[in-house]
């Protein structure tokens, strides 16, 4: 069988998984929305709204027809990006997800830069020189990292290094004197700033993006520095080390060529989930922190019982969730010359 | 190598080798106890059951051993350079320049990740500055050299594509091409099948003639080593037992080689019982 | 070593006993196995140190009304509001004038119940989706993996959300959500355990006899499974407390005036700039008891599961 085949099969069979993931979470997030609720129109709207508004919303539903209907209308809609509308903000619950997003996005993205390139190269120093004080880090770092909520660390964070020490700017992405001068291009505001030659509203952003980001980005580290130590102590004892070994080849090149170019294979996958996991942490450090992104947009809706909104986030951050899951397999096939070949 | 009075001076000399490990209850254990030998250009067999140190002294040599054990000796020279005297560095530079080793299963003792051909250029451009497009003509000159049909294609063969065979010839012209003088083979054909093992014995055989190489043959097989070596030595609890020309295998004069030689199996004879090796503890002393 | 076969009372010791290479019975055999397990898990030191610590929560949380100094839902809002740290209330006292340390020990309750009930929630499940797709094997298999694969493929904070938004803020909604959200990695486990077992010779022994699928499953495989799951239990019971606490930060757990210590956080809040230890105390409680589980996890799964190297 032609090798194109067996990965057209193999990206067929994947594909299938993930449509399945995907209209499995579409049916988690109904279920919550329409089959738990005892009145669903109600729960959108609130029982104080006027009886001709939940009137509507019954129709708009479709409540009156049989559940699978209700349901591939729902999937039909979310396919579209329709996630009805925010009772609170009454825009499009979609509208004002691409508005946050971008924020959180800023964050989570800032987060793994720190997490992985401060992580990585402390888990190859600790697997390098076992017993050595990154190795000792890399351990303590760990186990603080799945100890510690990050909520708390991120509340006294903020009252050390901003309230008590003034190193840093405070909640919110920006300082309310600079809040308008940086014309909204990307939604990032620091490539917004950059790019728009602002560089006093690129510093206070900045100054503002610090702690947070370094916040997720210590948690990031604790959990990438322990899998890559995990993963390069693994193949320091394999036998082509020693065999690099017997060629004569410096540490330097045997440690970073050959064994961390293994290690990647199951690193990158190791750095997608904890990509996705700086998302969800995202959730309750943008509430520490003010942070105007869809965690927040979460939380906020929740505590309003605006179901669209909170089912919406929930689906658009399940569906990202799904999509680094489906980016990390197909990385792990691309890097591993053994999955790529199917004899 | 000759030197002006046409007297061969040893390629290698091994002196009262001794390599220790820390136990898991505590204290040391010797694993190689004291192992004296000296090599020409000639061909010696190492040969010894798991655990008998044999593996341990051809690392030890090529100063490979794993971390946590201490080399000791009173003498262990390649040629002219003393290799207990060297830093780290000038280790590193002998090996895969004068001496090299030939690992046991090319599946594992090659990197996955990199192609065949890259291997190979790695082992040459580190010891000798060549251009990377004069380095891939040498590697493919190693690659007919190991008998290997269609070097180009292999060049770009990952390990895991080829085959066991295949696999290992190609592990050793990436340790030939640099063109040591000495090669220590640690098991080299015990992961393949019969036939190829003896395909990849009479390549290693002509190169290791060539070039005037001295071999190291380290196995568990008795009646491979004596076919294929000038000299066997036989090791046993860390210690060399008996040392005998190959053609004088049948004379052997320690009970474990004779226990060893009577265990072999022989066509075309009824043997009732089979006969076993009868471990006697002074062997171990 | 070979130790007298009868009563443990001989000269030689009920140590010798159930270290003893020949045991004369099932239960010899077993207690044997696991004071061996033990002496593996008392040389690491930090995981004796979790496991003191665990034992010393459940310890508070069982005696509270008597380790409490002051009720932990009443307070003086007239003179006792947002005190310091003193002699008279170690840890300070909150905006209500209740006392923090109270409040912290009472809350010791709530964890130890939010932990307890999805342990005992999810790790059934997942056990039982595990045993039971790994024996039965064919579509079975394929269908309960595929779902455990979906809700694995879930963010668990944002889940447990969207479920207690449903359902209404609220412990034991809480607890609902998290479970949910925490049994396809027991599942996992035990599916792979399963499939290792299921190729032995004694469960074919089994099948032979007679046994009916589900009693091989329950009776032989389920026990099997168990050891590698509590593990993974235990493991996960640091970041099940954390997600406690987080929806409890979000006002989604207990409601108030309950001291469960997320909800405590979010309370301290407010002030923090000020009045900083009302935040500080729970959140430090909410650390200890996570690395106590996390020290605790790594020692059993050390002990119980040789092939983990670290």
């Amino acid at each position: 069988m032609p090798r194109w085949v067996a990965t057209a099969n193999a990206a067929g069979r994947g594909l299938a998984v993930v449509v399945l993931t995907y209209l499995g979470l579409l049916a988690v997030t109904f279920f919550i929305g329409r089959v738990i609720p005892v009145d669903p129109a109600l729960a959108i709207v609130g029982d104080r709204a006027p009886e001709h508004v939940v009137q509507r919303v019954r129709e708009e539903l479709g409540l009156n027809k049989p559940l699978v209907v209700q349901f591939g209308l729902y999937v039909q809609k979310a396919l579209n990006g329709d996630f009805g509308t925010s009772v609170l903000t009454s825009n499009s619950v979609a509208q004002d997800i691409l508005k946050t997003f971008p924020a959180t996005l800023e964050l989570a993205t800032c987060g793994i830069l720190i997490g992985a390139g401060l992580g990585i190269p402390l888990g190859v120093w600790a697997a390098v020189r076992r017993g050595g004080a990154a190795d000792h880090a890399v351990r303590v770092m760990g186990l603080m990292g799945y100890s510690i909520p990050v909520f708390w660390l991120g509340l006294m964070a903020l009252v050390l290094f901003y309230a008590k020490l003034g190193w840093v700017g405070g909640p919110g992405r920006i300082d309310v004197a600079f809040e308008y001068s940086v014309p909204r291009a990307s939604g990032l505001l620091l490539l917004d700033a950059a790019l728009a030659g602002e560089w006093e509203a690129f510093g206070n952003a900045l100054s503002h993006l610090v702690l947070p980001a370094s916040l997720l980005g210590y948690f990031s580290m604790a959990y990438i520095s322990r899998m890559t130590r995990s993963f390069m102590l693994n193949e320091l004892s394999q036998e082509y080390v020693v065999a690099a070994r017997a060629k004569g080849l410096s540490e330097a090149r045997i440690i970073w060529r050959h064994a961390l170019r293994n290690a990647m294979v199951p690193l990158v996958t190791v750095v997608a989930l904890s990509y996705a996991g700086l998302l969800e942490g995202s959730v309750l450090t943008e509430t520490v922190f003010s942070w105007p992104g869809l965690g927040l947009y979460i939380t906020n809706s929740l505590q309003n019982a605006d179901m669209n909104a909170v089912l919406g986030g929930t689906i658009v951050v399940g569906t990202i969730f799904i999509g680094l899951n489906l980016l990390s397999d197909a990385l792990y096939r691309i890097l591993d010359p053994r999955t790529r070949a199917r004899s | 190598m000759e030197t002006r009075h046409g007297v061969t001076q040893p390629l290698l000399e091994v002196q009262d080798l001794r390599v220790t490990y820390p136990s898991r209850q505590g204290g040391l254990a010797e694993v190689v106890r004291g192992v004296s030998f000296s090599l020409g250009q000639e061909r010696l067999g190492l040969v010894g059951e798991s655990g008998s140190g044999k593996s341990q002294t051809g690392r030890a040599i090529m100063g490979l051993t794993a971390p946590g054990g201490r080399v000791q000796a009173e003498r262990l020279t390649l040629g002219d350079v003393d290799l207990l005297r060297c830093s780290e560095t000038e280790r590193r530079q002998l090996r895969g320049r004068r001496m090299a080793m030939v690992l046991q299963d090319p599946k594992f003792s090659l990197n996955p990740v990199m192609s065949i051909g890259a291997q190979i250029v790695e082992t040459l451009q580190r010891h000798q500055s060549v251009s990377s497009r004069h380095a891939r003509e040498r590697a493919l000159d190693a690659l007919a050299a190991v008998q290997i049909d269609n070097p180009r294609r292999v060049f770009d063969l990952y390990p895991h594509e080829v085959s066991g065979g295949m696999g290992q010839r190609a592990m050793i012209a990436m340790m030939l091409i640099a063109e040591p003088q000495l090669l220590i083979a640690d098991e080299p054909t015990s992961a393949l099948d019969v036939t190829v093992q003896l395909e990849v014995l009479s390549i290693l055989d002509r190169l290791v003639a060539e070039r005037g190489m001295g071999l190291i043959f380290i196995s568990h097989d008795l009646r491979l080593v004596s076919s294929f070596c000038d000299r066997v030595l036989v090791m046993y609890a860390g210690r060399i037992v008996e040392e005998v020309a190959a053609a004088d295998l049948a004379h052997a004069r320690h009970p474990y080689t004779q226990g060893l030689l009577e265990c072999l199996p022989r066509l075309g004879e009824p043997r009732h019982p089979l006969p076993t090796l009868d471990r006697r503890a002074e062997w171990a002393q | 070593m070979n130790a007298p076969t009868s009563s443990p009372t001989q000269a030689l010791g009920w140590k010798a006993w159930l270290l003893s290479e020949r045991p004369s019975s099932r239960r010899q055999a077993a207690l044997g196995r696991a004071y061996a397990g033990w002496l593996t898990f008392s040389r690491n030191r930090l995981a004796v140190v979790g496991l003191t610590t665990v034992a010393a929560l459940v310890a508070v949380a069982a005696l509270a009304p008597w380790l409490a100094p002051y009720p932990p839902t009443v307070g003086d809002l007239a003179t006792q509001r947002l005190l310091p740290p003193s002699a008279l209330h170690l840890l300070g006292t909150d905006d209500q004038g209740r006392d923090i340390l109270s409040r912290l020990i009472f809350g010791a309750r709530i964890t130890l119940y939010v932990v307890l009930l999805v342990a005992v929630l999810a790790a059934p499940i997942g056990l039982v989706v595990g045993t039971v797709a790994g024996y039965a094997g064919g579509w079975v298999d394929g269908l309960l993996m595929r779902v455990t694969d979906i809700f694995l493929a879930f963010p668990r904070l944002i889940l447990a959300l969207a479920f207690v938004a449903a359902l209404g803020p609220g412990i034991e909604n809480a607890v609902i959500a998290i479970a949910i959200t925490s049994w396809p990695p027991y599942a996992r486990i035990a599916r792979a355990e399963t499939l290792t077992i299921r190729q032995a010779d004694y469960i074919l022994a089994v099948q032979l006899i007679g046994a009916s699928p589900w009693r091989i499953v329950l009776r032989h495989i389920m026990p099997l499974c168990l050891s590698s799951v509590i593990v993974r239990v235990t493991l996960d019971m640091a970041g099940i407390i954390l997600t406690a606490a987080g929806l409890g930060f979000l006002g989604l757990g207990a409601q108030p005036p309950t001291p469960e210590w997320g909800a405590m956080i979010a309370n301290g809040r407010q002030f923090v700039l000020d009045q900083w230890w009302v935040a500080a105390a729970p959140g430090v409680a909410i650390f200890l008891v996570s690395l106590a589980f996390n020290l605790l996890g790594d020692g059993l799964r050390d002990a119980l599961d040789p092939k983990s190297v670290k």
